[in-house]
């Protein structure tokens, strides 16, 4: 069950560089949201401002406020806790190289203490099946390593591993532009089923993506949020000049 | 080069004795190669041939008999050794993995850099000094020679090799699989042991085991720390036999004996240090799965 | 106006049900750890280790000066001048072993500088592709023969021969020089710079070749293509451009030849005396704290035999960070500055 995420004021920097401005925003629950701007708009650094990942860059800053549920992200419990109930899944696939594909799924159980073997094994298949790969692998989960993998099924994987802990939102960084087209088009599938229990936030350099995959699209300019709305209000019919004129390609 | 304004038969001359020179420098290098290349032959060729015939079962299972005297072998001074590395691996290892990780992780100010020159030099003190320091900080101590002493010495010899190779070998590792881990809700410590030393795993073995190969057949920072020892020895606090020790002890004494027993000492030394560097290279090998760093 | 075609077609699959809550196991993970306890535990564990790093360099330090003040008081500057190693007066002047120690790494350094970078020429410009792995694979392995061993065969198969064939010989053809005179006993200085420059020559070899394989190939191709030989393009392209790094390597080969132990203590004759023929026995500082540490009776004895482990130190310390630097500048992305 996925829950909706609170943005307020959100001000991040990398030093002394401000990196995102005054971001306001609500992402729906149960809802695939898009981000779309230009290379170096932001879009990023505010997914990672939303697990926490952003504090692990030396010197970065976070001043603002979000809400994950009903919980305050910054409010003093640990950033590990929190990321637990957020998965993220990174630009270029990154399965843990010394493990098997078992392993790799049951990371985020296993080195987190969770022991129970015969739960284990149920969830890996579980997760899995959610990500589109068991049929592809089931044979050699526990023989073959994470990275002996094509690129889609490594990305499925990684997928996969995030499903595993049984996260509310889900975290998406451009998964699809190191990978072909076939399995850019699998894990699109993918996201569209996995709305339905999960919030989802993916960011895309491809605009035909955010209009295939989420609901609700928020443009990024320059650490700015420019404009958030429905998809199809976006695509046809955008508020804002500069939203228009990055659809229509006049730059970025 | 040919000056263009001379005539023909002047260029040709001039570029004989430059073909001449080229030839020569050839002719040195490949020289110097095997000039350099002799010895080692040699060395490896003497070991076998001094050594082979007497390194026997009665070598490898008896205690040296008194001076003078025919037979006896080095049993105790193969133990002594291997309880002289042991307690200096497990001295020297976790410290240097440990420094080594720390360097890699939060290294990157000030202190890390001190800590980085600091180790360098370390790396460069004769192995003697390290002696001295061993006995003045653990001989004086205990007021006696013994094997935590030469133990000691061995480790500080260990750390600076394992600290520097365990730092380049964690920085290796992608940072995009600490992501993924943080990513997952895994602390910090889990980490760094369950992904980033695990994917480095074979690199920072590597390291450990130039460590320990680098020590294995050191002598001088044991002459007044382990001291040496005729008998068999397994206390911690007293001295103890050592391989290199007793090599040395045979070769500069007059028996002829004695001289016979070193070169098989030698001999096994060498031995015992190439099958412990290539069987943790084919454990090390095993153990990992599909890629690794 | 925006693009009509971007609107999202229609996808099959489950569909978001508004309102109604899909049911879901609590998260196995409720009750874990946030690890921030064993983070901290883990921070200060590594970080003990780098300080501890830091305390032994001091500790070193503390214990070689504070234990040779006793002998510093005594003799102070004269120490190293003093020609009088006397145990039994209790006198002592270390001059002999800072002699030794000089004049057998001088010595090493001469006979190994033309076959190292020989080799190390051979290995980066010369050879044939395939046999390039071998050979370093066999220089790197006469570094890792421990220093006894050395010692060993220096003492059996060495020592015989110069004693033999190469002593005379030099006593003959150039004993007019005065540095090869004397009985020809094949213990003594010659045998101990000989071994010790076979000790030294893999370090400046396989610093030779990395600073040499550092060199940029357009250097070697613009003097190929003036119209060089092969060796003038290694002298003009490559060696020039190494040239800082080499030395480098040598002043490298010299920190290791200074405080080398075993091999020089077998093969020197252990004579604290100052000759000037090779052929003379002499001693070294390594070799003196090897022979007659463990038995030195008496503070002042020793004190004196700390503060040349003092003195050692702190030379070698000196050459190491020199040749450190030297190979740095060469070696990290600066390209090197060619020498008007």
């Amino acid at each position: 069950m996925g829950v909706g995420i609170r943005v307020e004021n959100l001000n991040a920097w990398y030093g002394k560089t401000q990196a995102l401005q005054d971001i306001n925003l609500n992402v729906q629950a149960n809802h695939a949201t898009a981000l779309i701007g230009p290379s170096g708009c932001g879009k990023s650094t505010f997914i990672r401002c939303l697990n926490r990942m952003h504090e692990t860059t030396p010197e970065a800053r976070v001043e603002g406020k979000v809400k994950i549920g009903e919980h305050d992200a910054y409010d003093g419990t640990s950033a590990t806790k929190l990321r637990r109930r957020i998965g993220m899944v990174f630009q270029k696939p990154n399965p843990f190289p010394t493990m098997s594909i078992y392993e790799n799924v049951a990371a985020g159980l296993k080195l987190n203490g969770y022991r129970d073997r015969k739960h284990l094994d149920e969830v890996v298949e579980k997760s899995l099946v959610s990500s589109a790969l068991w049929e592809e692998v089931k044979d050699s989960i526990h023989k073959k390593s994470g990275a002996s993998l094509s690129g889609g099924q490594q990305q499925r994987l990684c997928i996969a591993r995030a499903l595993a802990v049984e996260p509310e939102v889900l975290l998406m960084d451009e998964p699809c532009s190191a990978l072909d087209p076939i399995s850019t088009g699998k894990i699109e599938e993918l996201i569209f089923e996995l709305k339905a229990q999960y919030t989802i936030v993916i960011v895309t350099h491809n605009m035909q993506q955010a209009a295939r995959v989420a609901e609700y699209t928020g443009f990024f300019l320059l650490g700015r949020l420019i404009e958030y709305d429905k998809t199809e209000k976006i695509f046809t019919n955008p508020s804002d000049k500069r939203t228009e004129d990055y659809i229509t390609g006049r730059f970025g | 080069m040919p000056d263009p304004t001379a005539p023909v038969a002047a260029r040709l001359e001039i570029s004989l004795w430059r073909r001449t020179a080229d030839h020569l420098a050839t002719l040195f290098a490949v020289s110097t190669v095997i000039i350099v290349l002799a010895p080692l032959v040699a060395i490896f060729a003497y070991l076998v041939i001094k050594g082979v015939g007497s390194v026997n079962w009665a070598f490898l299972t008896q205690t040296p008999k008194p001076p003078g005297e025919v037979g006896g072998g080095m049993a105790n001074a193969i133990a002594g050794s291997v309880l002289i590395l042991t307690i200096g691996s497990l001295l020297g290892v976790p410290l240097g993995i440990g420094a080594g990780i720390y360097l890699a992780e939060f290294g990157r100010n000030r202190f890390g850099d001190t800590v980085r020159f600091v180790s360098d030099v370390l790396n460069g003190v004769p192995s003697i000094v390290i002696g001295i320091v061993a006995y003045a900080l653990v001989v004086l101590r205990q007021k006696h020679f013994s094997a935590l002493a030469g133990g000691v010495a061995l480790a500080i010899m260990m750390v600076p090799t394992i600290t520097r190779t365990t730092e380049e070998m964690l920085l290796l590792v992608p940072n995009t699989l600490r992501e993924a881990a943080y990513g997952l809700g895994i602390p910090r410590w889990r980490t760094m042991f369950s992904i980033t030393l695990r994917t480095a795993t074979s690199g920072v073995i590597t390291g450990v085991m130039l460590a320990f190969a680098r020590v294995a057949g050191e002598t001088a920072p044991l002459l007044f720390t382990a001291f040496g020892n005729q008998y068999w020895n397994w206390r911690l606090d007293q001295p103890t036999a050592a391989l290199p020790l007793q090599i040395f002890t045979y070769a500069i004494s007059p028996y002829d004996d004695w001289h016979r027993q070193a070169w098989a000492g030698a001999l096994v030394l060498i031995v015992l240090i190439v099958s412990a560097v290539a069987a943790v290279r084919f454990v090390v090998r095993r153990g990992t799965l599909g890629g690794v760093v | 106006m925006a693009n009509q075609a971007l609107f999202r077609p229609q996808m099959t699959g489950p569909q978001p049900v508004a309102g109604e809550k899909i049911k879901r196991q609590a998260s196995p993970l409720l009750n874990a750890s946030d690890g921030v306890f064993a983070d901290r535990v883990f921070a200060w564990a590594i970080l003990a280790c780098a300080v501890i790093v830091l305390a032994i360099l001091v500790l070193i330090v503390w214990q070689l000066v504070s234990r040779s003040q006793l002998s510093w008081h005594a003799f102070g500057w004269k120490f190293f001048w003093g020609q009088d190693w006397d145990p039994v007066n209790d006198h002592y002047g270390a001059l002999p072993f800072v002699y030794g120690t000089l004049v057998s790494s001088l010595l090493a350094l001469i006979i190994a500088i033309p076959l190292a970078v020989g080799v190390g020429v051979f290995t980066t410009e010369m050879c044939p592709r395939w046999l390039r792995g071998p050979l370093s694979f066999t220089t790197e392995l006469l570094a890792a023969i421990p220093s006894v061993i050395y010692g060993l065969w220096a003492i059996f198969v060495l020592v015989p021969i110069l004693r033999s064939y190469v002593q005379p010989l030099l006593a003959k053809t150039l004993g007019w020089t005065g540095l090869f005179e004397g009985p020809p006993y094949g213990i003594g200085m010659l045998a101990a710079g000989i071994i010790l420059a076979i000790m030294i020559i893999p370090i400046i070899s396989s610093i030779t070749r990395e600073v040499l394989a550092v060199v940029p190939q357009h250097q070697r191709e613009a003097a190929l293509a003036l119209g060089a030989t092969r060796w003038e393009m290694i002298r003009i392209g490559v060696l020039r451009n190494a040239r800082a790094g080499i030395v480098g390597g040598i002043i490298l080969g010299l920190g290791r030849a200074l405080g080398e132990t075993m091999a020089v203590t077998m093969v020197i004759g252990n004579r604290p005396e100052i000759a000037k023929s090779l052929f003379a026995p002499g001693y070294t500082m390594a070799s003196v704290l090897a022979n007659e540490f463990s038995e030195a009776a008496g503070d002042l004895y020793l004190s004196a035999l700390i503060e040349i482990g003092l003195a050692l130190f702190l030379v070698t310390i000196i050459v190491n960070a020199l040749a450190r630097f030297l190979v740095w500048s060469v070696t990290r992305g600066q390209p090197a500055r060619a020498r008007a």
